[in-house]
Parts: C-alpha cells; sequence; structure tokens
C-alpha cells in the first residue's frame, strides 16, 4: 500500500513536510515523548514499587492493592488529561501527574501479588535463619517476584506511551501526538509515519524493560512455568476482587 | 443424550454384576526404557472376588490396574474381562463399565455430591428418574445420609466422606469390575480402618469384581480374597489366599514381605469358633475360665491366653452358650497342620 | 458484519451543544450544569453511551471467541503457547492511538478498522487467562475424569470450563473494563463512542460540564460492568461460595 510508503518517506526526512518548515522534526518529538514518558515511569515506579511490596510482604492491604489495579483499569487516558485540561490546563507538569496517577495501579497490584505470593514456607525459612524484615524482602521475596513485578512494570510502561501521545487529543504540544493529532498539516503520510514510530518507540522500550527483567531473574525461574504463574496469579486475584464492596 | 454401548446392552446378561478377569502374559515396557515395568504378568481373578496387588513401590501395582482399563497403552500380551478382551473395545467405553476410586478420589468440585454419583449413568444415557434412584441407594450404600448429602459440595465433606462418596459413584453403573488404586491412602487410620470394615461389609452385598492396589500388606490380608505379591519390575512372587500365603509363603521375598509376625496375622484371619475347640468335660477350671465371644479372632485369643497364664478359655455362642475350650495347643494345631498342608503339597 | 453503532451528527468545531439549554450556567462554563444534561442527554450522551456499550460488547465478544479458540488449542497442543503469547504481547504493546491510525491505511476509517484494535487489546489478557484457568484443574480429577470413560470433548465441557469459569471471568473483567477505557479513542477514526462527546467539549473551551458527564459515564460504565461480571460469576460457580461444614 503506496500509505506506508509514503509514511516511510516521512519518517526518513525526518518529518518534514513540504511547505511548513516550522514544523518540529520526528526525531525530536520521539525523544520528548521519550522524556516525558521516562520521567512518568520513573516516578510512578518510585512510588508504587515501595509500596507494593511492603503491603506484600506485610500480607496486608490486598482489597487496597488490587482494587486500585481495578479503578486504575477503569479510568480512561482520555479523560484523565481532559479533565486536567480544562480545570488545570495541560501543561508538562499536569500531564506528568496524569501519567503517574495512570501507571501506579497495574505496578503496585503487581508488586503486591508478586511479593504476597512467595511460598510462606520459604519466607519462615529466611526468618528462621536469622534475617531480619527487609533481608527478607531483599534476598527471598524480591528475587522471586521479579516476574510480576516486570510484567506490572512493562504494563505501565505501555500505559505510559500511550497516554502521553493520546496528551495531544487533549491539547497538550510535544510528543508525537502532535502529528498524530494534527492531520490537516502533516496529512495522512505523517500520522501513519508517526504512528509506525509510536509503536516501534514502546516496542524498543518494552525490549529493554525485558532484557532488564531477563537479567534481574534468578536462574531458577526462567523457566515457561514463570508465564503460567504469573497469569494463575492475576487471575485468581481478580477473580476475587471487585471494585464495589460486596 | 446418547445412548452408548454398554455391558448391559452387549447381550444376554453379559455381565451380571461381576465378570472375570484374566491377565495373560501382560508386560509393559515404557518407550525409551530397557527394563520392563510389567513382564509376563498372568493372573485370573474369578468373578466376584477380591484380589488385592501389593508390593514394594516399583513393583508396578499401579501400573497393572491402568493396563486394565487402557489408561496406559499394553506393550504386549491381552486382559480378558468377562472372556472378553479389553483391547477389542473402545478405550472410553470400555471405561464406563469399569469402576474406578483413586487415592484423592477426584470428585468434581463444581459438582454436588448427587451430580458426581450421577456422572457414569449420565454418560450412559440412563433416565433421570432412574439416576436419581440410583444414587439415593448408594448413598445408603456407602453409608451416608441421602437427603443430607445429595446437595452438597465435595469442599464441605471430609476426607473419609469423600472417599466413600468416591466408592459410590465408581458403583454407580453397575460395572461388572471395581479398579481401586489405594483408596484409603490418603485417610487417617483410625477412619481407614472404617472404611476398609464397611468396604468388606458392601463387598458382601454386592459382590464385584475387584481389583485393589496397596502398599499395604496388613491391609491387603484385610481386604482380599486374593492376594498377588508383585516384585520389582512387575515380576509375581505368589497369587494365593491370604491364609495360604501367610502359612507358606513361595520365597524370602514374601516371607520378608509378609512380616516376621506373619503367625500372628494367620491367627487374626481365624474366628475362635471355627476352630478345633477341646469339648468342656466339667473339669474344675471351667467354671472360672475367662469367656471370650465366638466371634473374637485367634490372634486376640492368643493375647488373652498370654495374659492368663495359658489357662484355657471358654468360647460361648452368641447366647452365652458354651462351644468348646480354647488352648494354647489348638492355636499350635492350627498353625502347624497348615504349614504341613502346604509343605506337602 | 452490518455497523449497529450510532453515528452521531458531530459537525465542525462551531459550539453545537450549546444550543440546547443555554443556561447561564453553561454559559459561564460551571463546575457542572445538570439542565445542560438533562436536555442533552437524548441526542448527545445517550448515543454515545449505547455506541460505546455496543463498540465494548462486539470487541470482548469476537476477542473470546478467538482467544477461546486459541487456548483450547493451545491446551491441547503446547508448542502453540508461547508463539502465541508473543503475538498477542506485540499487539497489546502498541498504543491504541498508534494501532487506530496503522489500521486505518489498510482497512479504512471505520468501524472495522476501531473493532480490530479493540479485539487485538482483549487477546492478550483473554488468552492468558483461558489457559490458566484450564490448567488449574486438579490432575487427579482430570484422571478420575478419564477413568470414568468422559471424551475429550465431554470432559472439556462438564470438567474442566466450569472449573476454569473463575479464571476466565476474571479475564473477560479485565478485557471490558480495558476495552472501555480504550474505546474512548475510537473517536479519532470513527464517529462513535464517548469519546466524541469529550472531543466536542475538549475543543469549546473546554466545557466542563460535558466533559464530567461523558468522562463521568465512561468510568461508571466500566465500574458498572465490572460489579456485574463478578455477580455474574458468584451465579456461575455455586460451589466456590460454599465453606466447609
Amino acid at each position: 500500500m503506496h500509505e506506508f510508503v509514503d509514511a516511510f518517506r516521512f519518517i526518513l526526512h525526518d518529518g518534514a513536510v513540504a511547505g511548513q518548515p516550522a514544523l518540529p522534526s520526528l526525531g525530536y518529538l520521539t525523544l520528548q515523548t521519550l522524556k516525558i514518558g521516562v520521567i512518568g515511569l520513573a516516578i510512578s515506579l518510585a512510588v508504587a514499587i515501595p509500596i507494593g511490596c511492603w503491603l506484600g510482604h506485610l500480607h496486608r492491604g490486598s482489597f487496597f492493592a488490587i482494587n486500585t489495579g481495578n479503578i486504575g483499569r477503569a479510568l480512561p487516558s482520555l479523560v484523565l488529561l481532559a479533565i486536567g485540561d480544562a480545570f488545570l490546563g495541560l501543561g508538562l507538569t499536569v500531564v506528568e501527574v496524569a501519567l503517574v496517577i495512570l501507571a501506579v495501579p497495574p505496578v503496585i497490584t503487581n508488586a503486591y501479588l508478586g511479593v504476597d505470593g512467595v511460598e510462606r514456607d520459604l519466607v519462615d525459612a529466611a526468618r528462621g535463619m536469622g534475617m531480619g524484615e527487609l533481608e527478607v524482602l531483599r534476598r527471598v521475596e524480591l528475587p522471586l517476584a521479579v516476574p510480576l513485578i516486570s510484567a506490572g512494570v512493562r504494563t505501565a510502561s505501555v500505559f505510559v506511551l500511550s497516554t502521553t501521545t493520546i496528551a495531544s487529543l487533549a491539547g497538550f504540544s510535544g510528543s508525537l501526538g502532535d502529528i498524530i493529532a494534527n492531520e490537516t498539516s502533516y496529512h495522512f503520510s505523517g500520522v501513519l509515519g508517526a504512528a509506525i514510530c509510536v509503536a516501534a518507540l514502546t516496542l524498543a522500550v518494552d525490549a529493554v524493560l525485558a532484557l532488564i527483567q531477563r537479567a534481574l531473574t534468578p536462574r531458577g525461574l526462567r523457566k515457561l512455568a514463570r508465564e503460567r504463574r504469573v497469569a494463575a496469579r492475576l487471575g485468581q486475584a481478580v477473580a476475587g476482587a471487585s471494585p464495589i464492596p460486596s | 443424550m446418547n445412548r452408548r454401548d454398554s455391558a448391559h446392552n452387549e447381550g444376554p446378561s453379559a455381565f451380571a454384576q461381576a465378570a472375570e478377569l484374566q491377565l495373560r502374559s501382560v508386560s509393559k515396557r515404557y518407550p525409551g526404557q530397557h527394563e520392563f515395568a510389567i513382564e509376563e504378568l498372568s493372573l485370573t481373578v474369578p468373578a466376584g472376588d477380591v484380589c488385592v496387588l501389593v508390593g514394594p513401590s516399583g513393583s508396578g501395582k499401579t501400573t497393572t490396574m491402568r493396563l486394565i482399563n487402557r489408561m496406559i497403552p499394553l506393550t504386549s500380551g491381552d486382559i480378558l474381562l468377562g472372556g472378553r478382551s479389553v483391547l477389542a473395545r473402545e478405550p472410553r467405553q470400555l471405561r464406563r463399565d469399569i469402576g474406578y476410586v483413586i487415592q484423592q478420589v477426584g470428585l468434581f468440585p463444581h459438582q454436588t455430591v448427587g451430580q458426581n454419583i450421577a456422572t457414569v449413568p449420565r454418560l450412559l444415557g440412563w433416565q433421570k428418574g432412574r439416576i436419581a434412584a440410583r444414587v439415593e441407594e448408594l448413598l445408603e450404600l456407602v453409608g451416608l445420609d441421602a437427603s443430607a448429602m445429595r446437595d452438597r459440595y465435595p469442599a464441605q465433606l471430609s476426607g473419609g466422606q469423600r472417599q466413600r462418596v468416591g466408592v459410590a459413584r465408581a458403583l454407580a453403573a453397575d460395572p461388572p469390575l471395581m479398579l481401586m488404586d489405594e483408596p484409603f491412602g490418603a485417610i487417617d487410620p483410625i477412619n481407614r480402618a472404617r472404611l476398609q470394615d464397611e468396604f468388606v461389609r458392601l463387598q458382601e452385598k454386592v459382590r464385584k469384581t475387584v481389583v485393589f492396589v496397596t502398599h499395604d500388606i496388613d491391609e491387603a490380608i484385610k481386604m482380599g480374597d486374593r492376594i498377588a505379591i508383585l516384585r520389582e519390575g512387575g515380576v509375581l512372587a505368589q497369587y494365593d489366599a491370604p491364609a495360604a500365603i501367610l502359612s507358606h509363603p513361595a520365597d524370602e521375598f514374601v516371607s520378608r514381605f509378609v512380616g516376621a509376625d506373619r503367625a500372628l496375622k494367620r491367627l487374626a484371619l481365624a474366628r475362635v469358633a471355627d476352630l478345633d475347640l477341646v469339648a468342656p468335660n466339667g473339669l474344675v477350671g471351667q467354671r472360672n475360665a475367662q469367656r471370650v465371644s465366638a466371634t473374637t479372632s485367634a490372634r486376640d485369643a492368643l493375647s488373652l491366653l498370654l495374659v492368663s497364664g495359658g489357662e484355657p478359655l471358654l468360647v460361648v455362642d452368641g447366647e452365652g452358650r458354651a462351644e468348646g475350650l480354647l488352648t494354647i495347643d489348638v492355636l499350635e494345631q492350627l498353625l502347624s497342620s497348615e504349614a504341613a498342608e502346604a509343605r506337602s503339597r | 458484519m452490518a455497523a449497529p453503532i450510532v453515528q452521531l451528527g458531530v459537525t465542525g468545531p462551531v459550539i453545537p451543544n450549546y444550543g440546547a439549554g443555554s443556561s447561564s450556567c453553561v454559559v459561564h462554563n460551571h463546575f457542572f450544569c445538570a439542565d445542560w444534561v438533562g436536555h442533552n442527554w437524548g441526542p448527545v450522551l445517550w448515543p454515545a453511551l449505547r455506541g460505546h456499550v455496543v463498540l465494548t460488547l462486539v470487541a470482548v465478544a469476537i476477542g473470546f471467541v478467538i482467544s477461546m479458540t486459541l487456548a483450547l488449542a493451545a491446551h491441547r497442543y503446547r508448542l502453540l503457547e508461547q508463539p502465541t503469547i508473543l503475538v498477542t504481547t506485540f499487539l497489546y504493546t502498541i498504543p491504541s492511538l498508534a494501532l487506530f491510525e496503522l489500521l486505518v491505511a489498510p482497512v479504512g476509517a471505520n468501524v472495522y478498522s476501531a473493532e480490530i484494535a479493540l479485539v487485538s487489546y482483549t487477546l492478550l489478557i483473554l488468552f492468558r487467562n483461558i489457559l490458566a484457568g484450564l490448567r488449574e484443574v486438579p490432575a487427579e480429577v482430570m484422571d478420575a475424569a478419564d477413568g470414568m470413560g468422559m471424551t475429550r470433548t465431554q470432559s472439556l465441557l462438564r470438567v474442566e470450563l466450569p472449573l476454569a469459569l473463575p479464571a476466565i471471568v476474571a479475564g473477560i473483567r479485565i478485557a471490558v473494563v480495558t476495552t472501555i477505557a480504550l474505546a474512548t479513542i475510537v473517536y479519532t477514526i470513527y464517529d462513535a463512542g464517548l469519546g466524541v462527546p469529550i472531543h466536542t467539549a475538549l475543543g469549546e473551551g473546554p466545557f466542563k460540564t460535558e466533559l464530567i458527564a461523558a468522562g463521568g459515564l465512561t468510568v461508571l460504565l466500566a465500574l458498572v460492568a465490572d460489579g456485574t461480571l463478578v455477580l455474574v460469576q458468584r451465579l456461575l460457580t455455586p460451589w466456590a461460595q460454599v465453606q466447609r461444614s
């Protein structure tokens, strides 16, 4: 299809559009998107991982942890951004706040499930060997929780990059979403090119996170069984929870 | 519901309630393995008998059982149920004619007790009314209150209750053969003994052909009409009635497996009323003799004799009438005559 | 497939929705004007809500059928699992806005693109949960079912799937909620769903009442759907509700 050819041409020309010299380049917008996303993700992880892991370690607050995940899923990015725009104006700070609000739930839920789900016998054995609480968390629970936590982080990273592009729909400027929201200036070839870039960027970030996950996973867990446990744990948790108090 | 071919449709009373089971040179070797798991095993279980497969782990007892209902494919040899080769039958239909009880029971958690029991009848296309009546009948048979239990879920039952339901489920379609793989193994010892006794009573009523797998020789002696002792590699060491095995073990292995106390085990099988008691002859000691009921086992009687310092016991029947005297000589006679008889064979 | 989705007559950037009921509340763009909502429920909000519901139901239904097929296949042939996870993860990772636009090129800016994208996002979670549910059936239950003479189909229908229901419904819940959120973006390529009034409201100021009304409806829809599915799950799994007596 010729649209894809045009789109690739657009990409190769770094987003230059004939007759529109003032438009920001594709490279610039991509980097911006990445920057905004990374900042948002970093803040979210800094907040969510400690809270989720600690709650999981204490085996408390499951209702909170799991339902945060449920409610976070129910919150459309567009709605959040639109409300931010309407009441606060859509500057970078507001966008970052929205990113954090959306990224924290999956990470908290997964961090909680990951740490909570470590077999009690192992934790008991560790305590019996004289490990303090923090040590148990650091040496036993966290390594075993890496698969689930990573699943949460990767989900969050997709949300974050996705929301960054959606921010342009709500009136923000400074990400690849600008191109997608501005078909009049960029024409469809531009929109398609930007979409391809967004997809590629997200997949690249996910691949990097996957490598980090691989590096952090203890050797004994790197098996197919891991996937099954992740899915089973997630399915179980949601099966027993609902945002509506019962 | 499509009607499936079942033994009961196969011609005039193909099985009645029990069928003879024949294993002919049955062999099983797993692919990639050099040794046989079971080598040339042959035995016949008469209809209505309980055959216990017993042996150490690795002796292939569970494997043998699972060959019968074709859960595992046969390498060579044949298995005949009621004279008809199991290989000639479609496996799923064959299994609907065989009751199957496993150690962890495997009750369907999402179905009530009644629905669980109704499983095979439903597969066979029975009518609703017939199924309901059968469920009720079976629950009573295994000692459970039908109205209370029928609509409960397995999660609400104790281990012993679950296994009773498991047995009822296996009996539901009135199969000619029952396979039971360590069914009471996961139950605590007190309830296990109770379940064993109840199964023996149940078997007296329904008289199915049963293949019962266990690693516990005492359970085997209690439950079996015949015992097949298997050695490692599925080799048959001895196949005989419990009393015969206890009095005359075929070899060193059987002897060790049965245990050094086999004489006592043998005594446990006999009731004092069945022995050659000494006629009461009005001796002075009799009036003070300890009385024992006729149904006491010889082993328990021996224990009493030891405590009484060898004084004879007076055996009395249900109404209190004297049947005879029991002395240690009587017991000795029982054991030595059996041994002599076995030696002369 | 006929497009059952209601088309809204949203025109250009001129203010169309102010028209019906321009009270002073509306004109001054206060936080929330109930009168505007009352006037515009019929022409604006209800059709958007209905369209949104249809988009979601169709997407989850199709996604479920595809995922169930894939999961049953992967349950039977283990080798299929990893490739399927890879493909569905790949689809899931592409941000919604990008995926919509990518589909416009081959398929066009229509309901089909919208649905294909929405379906793609449901596949990963549904596939994973259905497969996990099937795998959680205890081994001895399967052994008993086989030993009693059930065929593969019979044990699947009578034993495995019923026992996998909690995980399956959990997956459907996640898929429904996620799709409801994603469908707000559909308006960029196709004129339907609650994203439409949100988009209009954004272009006018933004118009707070309409934003809150449409946004609130979306979130409410998600919560109601989730709660309903929890009830459905409880109804379908009576055995999970009983305690050991």
